[in-house]
């Protein structure tokens, strides 16, 4: 169970992990009703739509429609695709006023050229990184997606994806294939030396190039921190010198108040002191 | 289904080139309550396709004496954007099906939903 937690998408396809149980709780459970509400505003905000001007737009895996609603405060109007009808069962009863279609998004989008000004997808795109069937070759579900949203969108919108990537080999095959199909754009990742707020958009732009916005949190930092993650494969373990225990030594302590600085914590300054050899009573 | 929905769906089944417009066997139709909006309605009046959005409305027998062609100047004239802003936001299509008119494949509609899962073979 501590793996499905951990990365959904290991454990099932989508149309079957999220069955009544799992629809439930994205209608009960407040805390995950309170992160997608979170993300869903970050991502309209990314939009950069015109003020005060109804748009149609785009919500690619829509679920129960916690994302949609938050295009409907906003007074847009939207269409809403997901896999899974438990999920758009929920969004029934919850009574969304978008329209619902129930669809496989490396199926294509199934719309005329130029249908939408813009397209959010919350927490869903990483799915579309693992076959499901032995049918399925992601990078091929990926560039089917991508050049059928491309035609979809109108010249000069944008597309907004927040997703949990795996690691930095899927960030690389979703922007690849992204690119690919004729996007331009990068990722805007908030937060990123907080590992439990940080969060990463993919900000597609389509017929025109646009200066991706800046993540949040990026200006405490007192260094340059590149808005690119830096992912490497496996933890960087301190060398494991003569024998010594690696949690220990001066140098361990800095990184770790260092680390703690970047976290935006209260750490006292770095001292002649910090690290010294203390007497043996200590 | 809105009928706005509809009038922007194609059939993406692979090999299909004329999957547009869908056509609509409604068993179910409900009339909802929509608020209206005539600067949305101006909107996207340009990016529908007229012809299929009237014979739509007209198979559904919601068509209510919606022009055949597009009136020049419906900015201003707000009782044909209200026609317009029922048939695309108020009418919605409950159970039935659409078919691509190309290949004849149907799909159902449920709930107001329509189904757009494919085959593995139409991908």
């Amino acid at each position: 169970m501590a793996s499905s937690c951990r990365r959904p998408e290991h454990s099932a396809p989508p149309d079957v992990f999220y069955n009544e149980d799992e629809a439930k709780k994205y209608s009960q459970n407040s805390r995950m009703i309170e992160i997608q509400s979170q993300m869903s505003e970050r991502a309209v905000e990314l939009l950069n739509l015109p003020e005060g001007q109804p748009c149609f737009l785009l919500d690619v895996g829509c679920g129960s429609g916690l994302s949609g609603d938050h295009l409907s405060e906003e007074g847009h109007y939207w269409v809403g695709m997901d896999i899974s009808t438990a999920m758009l069962d929920v969004a029934l009863d919850r009574e969304v006023e978008g329209d619902l279609l129930l669809g496989d998004m490396g199926h294509g989008m199934p719309f005329r050229p130029g249908t939408f000004d813009g397209c959010i997808s919350i927490s869903a795109l990483q799915w579309l990184c693992n076959a499901d069937k032995r049918s399925h070759s992601p990078p091929r579900r990926l560039y089917t997606f991508f050049s059928t949203l491309y035609s979809s969108l109108a010249r000069g919108s944008r597309a907004v994806f927040q997703l949990y990537p795996e690691n930095s080999e899927q960030l690389e095959l979703i922007t690849a294939q992204a690119m690919r199909a004729g996007f331009s754009g990068g990722m805007v990742v908030d937060y990123p030396n907080s590992s439990k707020a940080k969060k990463f958009f993919l900000c597609l732009f389509a017929g025109v190039t646009g200066v991706l916005p800046k993540g949040l949190g990026s200006e405490t930092s007192g260094r340059t921190v590149p808005n690119q993650v830096q992912y490497s494969g496996q933890r960087c373990r301190f060398k494991n010198m003569k024998g010594k225990s690696v949690k220990k030594g001066r140098d361990w302590i800095l990184d770790k108040k260092e680390r703690r600085r970047r976290q935006g914590r209260d750490v006292r300054p770095d001292t002649k002191y910090t690290g010294r050899q203390r007497r043996p009573h200590f | 289904m809105k009928l706005l929905t509809h009038n922007m769906l194609t059939s993406h089944v692979k090999g299909v080139t004329k999957g547009y417009p869908l056509l609509i066997k409604a068993t179910e139709v409900k009339v909802n309550d929509v608020d209206f909006n005539p600067q949305f309605v101006c909107r996207m009046i340009p990016k529908l396709e007229w012809s299929a959005l009237v014979e739509a409305a007209d198979l559904l027998g919601h068509r209510q004496d919606l022009p055949s062609e597009l009136v020049p100047d419906y900015e201003k004239n707000e009782d044909f954007l209200k026609k317009v802003h029922r048939a695309l936001l108020e009418v919605e299509v409950i159970e039935g099906c659409l078919q691509c008119p190309e290949s004849g494949r149907e799909f159902p509609i449920s709930r107001g939903i329509p189904n757009m899962l494919l085959n593995e073979d139409e991908v």
